[in-house]
């Protein structure tokens, strides 16, 4: 199994989706889960703020011991963070399927408010099928 | 100039692209979604949305699929044609089942198992008994009214397991038309 969590961010650092594909990881709050996302989208600004080279893409991956994160922002400024075990080299192929999921189960339905956190049956039924499937 | 009215219309044209159709399909549902009050409203409006599709449609499968200009003058003889070739005119394929009411004399039920204006559309909780479908069956609804077989129909959603979006389409015709047909 090589997904651990999903984050998806909306263009201003908000948190709209957070899922985990299995049960070892610790439970956070409500809360801290926000925070974490902030976060994040803090330091990946300054990170291509203090880029030399300019228009940089801010930060793609973080490795550590027992975990990656990979980041894949969309051109609309969405921010798709994928936590997987470390080492994971096929992570931007996971998440640009997760951003084609995201744009067929969650941008067209009708239902779905921009910004707003995801609700949808379907986008979840999908990844659980995807991520079972890696 | 040369536009689609030059065209023959017993030629058929290209596939749309579904990603087209869901987007403009999903605009469609939110845009009416703004003007009502409530789901009853949303299901009445997507259904007179479909009935104005239904109208021309049906015109042109008949045309196109017609068996020589001979017309369907029985029910079953005509939900087949509205189960098998107004589905696959609009949809690619035909609906999963066909099927009569077992308690209703006057009730039949097409099926279709994932539906294809339903493919991206997940329904919120606080709404779950809407079904967008209500479009499709405006379509069924103009179709069978063309046909001289007045009726209503509805949309209902039953998900399985296996099939989330399944629907069932309601046909509940209008009393003239059975004792019409008990009569023949």
């Amino acid at each position: 199994m090589a997904i651990l969590s999903l984050y998806i961010l909306n263009k201003s650092g908000g948190l709209v989706y957070q899922r985990d594909f299995t049960e070892k990881l610790n439970k956070l709050s409500a809360n801290d889960y926000l925070v974490l996302a902030g976060t994040f989208h803090g330091i990946h600004v300054i990170a291509s703020k203090i880029s030399p080279v300019s228009h940089s893409s801010g930060i793609k991956s973080i490795d550590s011991s027992t975990f990656s994160l990979h980041c894949l922002q969309t051109p609309t400024g969405i921010k798709f963070l994928l936590v997987t075990d470390p080492g994971q080299s096929n992570a931007h192929l996971l998440l640009s399927k997760i951003y084609q999921l995201y744009a067929d189960y969650v941008m067209k339905n009708p239902f779905h408010q921009l910004e707003m956190p995801i609700r949808s049956d379907q986008f979840n039924r999908q990844l659980t099928i995807y991520a079972s499937s890696t | 100039m040369t536009s689609i009215y030059n065209r023959s219309l017993h030629r058929r044209s290209g596939d749309v692209s579904l990603s087209l159709f869901a987007l403009l399909f999903a605009e469609t549902v939110a845009y009416s979604q703004k003007h009502v009050k409530g789901v009853n409203e949303l299901e009445e409006r997507l259904n007179s949305l479909g009935y104005s599709v239904g109208y021309r449609m049906s015109e042109l499968v008949m045309l196109r699929e017609g068996k020589n200009g001979v017309r369907s003058i029985e029910i079953l003889e005509l939900m087949r044609d509205v189960h098998q070739n107004l589905w696959k005119a609009l949809y690619g394929r035909s609906a999963h089942s066909l099927e009569k009411s077992r308690s209703e004399e006057d009730e039949y039920m097409i099926i279709d198992n994932n539906p294809i204006e339903l493919t991206f559309i997940s329904v919120p909780k606080d709404i779950s008994q809407l079904s967008c479908a209500a479009f499709t069956a405006g379509i069924v609804e103009a179709a069978l009214d063309g046909a001289q077989f007045p009726a209503r129909v509805t949309a209902h959603s039953s998900g399985t397991d296996q099939f989330p979006q399944r629907t069932i389409y309601l046909v509940k015709f209008e009393p003239q038309v059975v004792e019409r047909e008990a009569s023949k």
